[in-house]
């Protein structure tokens, strides 16, 4: 899969609550959740989002609740891909299962700023920022978790393996 | 072949069929429960439908909980409680809890017995490490984990490293095991657990009540932990008897096991903390905190709304009154403790003290209902999240504390010690 989009940036320890507030989890509306989408940490990101874009964050991004809300409104949104530092374990888990794309890549968010245009293998990992022309290698998707994106996500894992 | 290994690894190699488990290995491990509640389960049974479900692996380990936004707070909520009332009856649960029986999910299902020591446990809520305290393995995870799990009864785990952390020395007066977590995470980090286990040991550790050590467990994953683990003992096996719906199994760490590292605490010299806004891990002394002017104060949730909880509140307040500018908001965690607070007159305390007593749910805690915060308002909350906007509005603030702290700043209208409020001489604080 490649992707190409700008990106916006985001601090450290972005969690859930910022990622969708509960307030609005009264719905499981995907479409009715993404018109949230990180709402908490930048009110004016759910209007200005466009198709393709690129999530970047700091360290541990995704912490707090297991709501699977979060990434859910995020791919729905239209974001492509989420680079952070690093992922809190839920988010992690839940944005295979989903099929959310996400990359941890340390010095690509680090050397980045919102507006520039990565341009993204997530296959092999490679992250280009096309805007400075740096290139990045991102951690490798461990062969478990390829295996999953592979079958087309957990539910059609888990259903050729144990149903 | 074998290999010395600690409670977690035990446990998951028991559940994935296996001599031995070593962290790094995955595993696909067979569950003894599977939960979901009324935010993340409706998406669950989403998919479980959506890929074919017809019924679930066993409807005595599936259990569904409709504790956030209940009593329901709107049309859409009463909604997505009503997904679970007609799965469960439809699935023919055995564990499903309606409005008046139903509490918050994990104070709920320890108490009903339904989770048990030596269990391998995944839940669609993040705090569903709180069970580490009877000794099981449980783990929070999203709604799509859980509609697998509600097909298979089985999940797949990473076996993570372990953390030991090891609390020593004489709790002194007043902190509680709230302070001791609250410690521990400053200490770590609101990452530094990040795909490990953690097990808390010690003497400390030993001393606490089956309800501290649920509070302490509860809020493993704010260090990112997959895990919080304590090893069962005598009053795991006295909290089990009795209430226990499966056979427990104890497992204890090998004298031998490996470990990441170890964290020692000395608790000698600790004080009364609070977790400052926006992270858990942003600890501070009490002492270091009396400015602070309060607004509300909340004392519940799946991390402190258990009797022992009340009760500690309830003994501080007796014969007083709560500031009149702070919104005190008492919410016992199941019905089976509002019943016991209600017989021990804990309500009498509370209510002739200006405190609002609300029935069960996790209300508040997520900025769901019951107590939400305006545009610059604050809160102390023994609750386990302080992120911007967890309570409501993105530009109010919320302060971690124990249930002794919130409700002596309650008392005096700012973040204040047990102690300010102890004895004849004790002064009002903030008036207004």
């Amino acid at each position: 899969m490649n992707f190409q989009g700008s990106i916006y940036k985001f601090r450290d320890d972005v969690n859930t609550d910022e990622i969708i507030p509960a307030r609005y989890l009264n719905t499981s509306d995907a479409k009715a959740l993404a018109a949230h989408v990180m709402e908490d940490a930048d009110p004016t990101f759910p209007s200005k989002v466009k198709p393709g874009d690129i999530i970047v964050a700091g360290k541990n991004f995704g912490c707090g609740s297991s709501r699977e809300h979060a990434p859910l409104a995020i791919k729905t949104a239209g974001v492509s891909c989420v680079v952070a530092e690093s992922f809190a374990r839920i988010f992690y888990r839940n944005a295979f299962n989903i099929g959310l794309p996400i990359l941890e890549c340390p010095q690509a968010v680090i050397e980045s700023k919102t507006g520039d245009v990565f341009a993204i293998d997530a296959g092999t990992g490679v992250i280009v920022n096309q805007t400075q022309g740096k290139t990045y290698q991102a951690a490798p998707i461990p062969p478990f978790m390829q295996e999953l994106v592979a079958a087309g996500g957990l539910m059609e894992y888990v259903k050729k393996k144990l149903m | 072949m074998t290999r010395p290994m600690t409670i977690g690894e035990k446990i998951l190699a028991r559940a994935a069929g296996k001599a031995f488990v070593a962290p790094g290995d995955l595993v696909m491990a067979k569950l003894d429960l599977c939960f979901g509640n009324d935010i993340t389960a409706p998406l669950a049974i989403q998919a479980f439908y959506a890929n074919g479900g017809k019924t679930v692996f066993d409807r005595k380990r599936v259990a569904l909980i409709p504790d956030h936004f209940t009593p329901n707070k709107d049309v859409q909520s009463a909604e997505q409680a009503k997904i679970l009332r007609e799965f469960a009856k439809e699935q023919k649960l055995l564990y499903y809890w309606d409005q008046g029986e139903c509490g918050v999910e994990h104070a709920l299902l320890p108490e009903q017995g339904v989770v048990v020591p030596g269990d391998l446990v995944i839940g669609a809520d993040s705090h569903t490490c709180t069970y580490g305290a009877l000794g099981a393995f449980a783990t929070g995870v999203g709604s799509t984990d859980l509609a697998a799990a509600m097909l298979t009864g089985q999940a797949w785990f990473k076996v993570p490293h372990t953390i030991k952390l090891e609390f020593v020395g004489k709790l002194p007066k007043d902190v509680t095991a709230k302070d001791l977590i609250l410690l521990a995470i400053g200490r770590l980090g609101v990452d530094g657990a990040n795909y490990r286990a953690l097990e808390f040991t010690g003497p400390v550790i030993s001393a606490l009540s089956m309800e501290g050590r649920m509070t302490m467990s509860n809020m493993a994953i704010e260090a990112g932990a997959k895990a919080g683990l304590i090893a069962p003992d005598g009053i795991t096996k006295k909290f089990a008897e009795g209430r226990a719906q499966r056979k427990p199994r104890y497992y204890t760490s090998d004298k031998d096991a490996l470990y990441e590292r170890t964290e020692v605490f000395d608790v000698s010299k600790a004080e009364p903390v609070v977790a400052k806004p926006h992270l858990p891990s942003n600890v501070a002394p009490v002492s270091k905190c009396k400015n602070i002017v309060l607004d509300q104060a909340i004392i519940g949730s799946c991390t402190n709304g258990r009797i022992e909880d009340l009760r500690e509140a309830a003994k501080l307040l007796k014969g007083k009154r709560v500031s009149p500018r702070v919104r005190t908001i008492i919410i016992p965690a199941t019905p089976l403790i509002w019943r016991q607070a209600m017989k021990e007159g804990l309500f009498d305390i509370f209510t002739a003290g200006g405190c609002i007593v609300s029935p069960p749910t996790c209300g508040p805690c997520l900025g769901g209902h019951m107590g939400i915060l305006a545009k610059g308002e604050r809160a102390v909350a023994t609750t386990n999240r302080n992120f911007v906007g967890r309570m409501g509005s993105t530009e109010s603030e919320v302060y971690l504390a124990s249930p002794i702290v919130a409700m002596a700043s309650a008392i005096k209208g700012r973040l204040a010690n047990p102690q300010e409020v102890r004895g004849a001489g004790w002064q009002r604080g903030v008036k207004k």
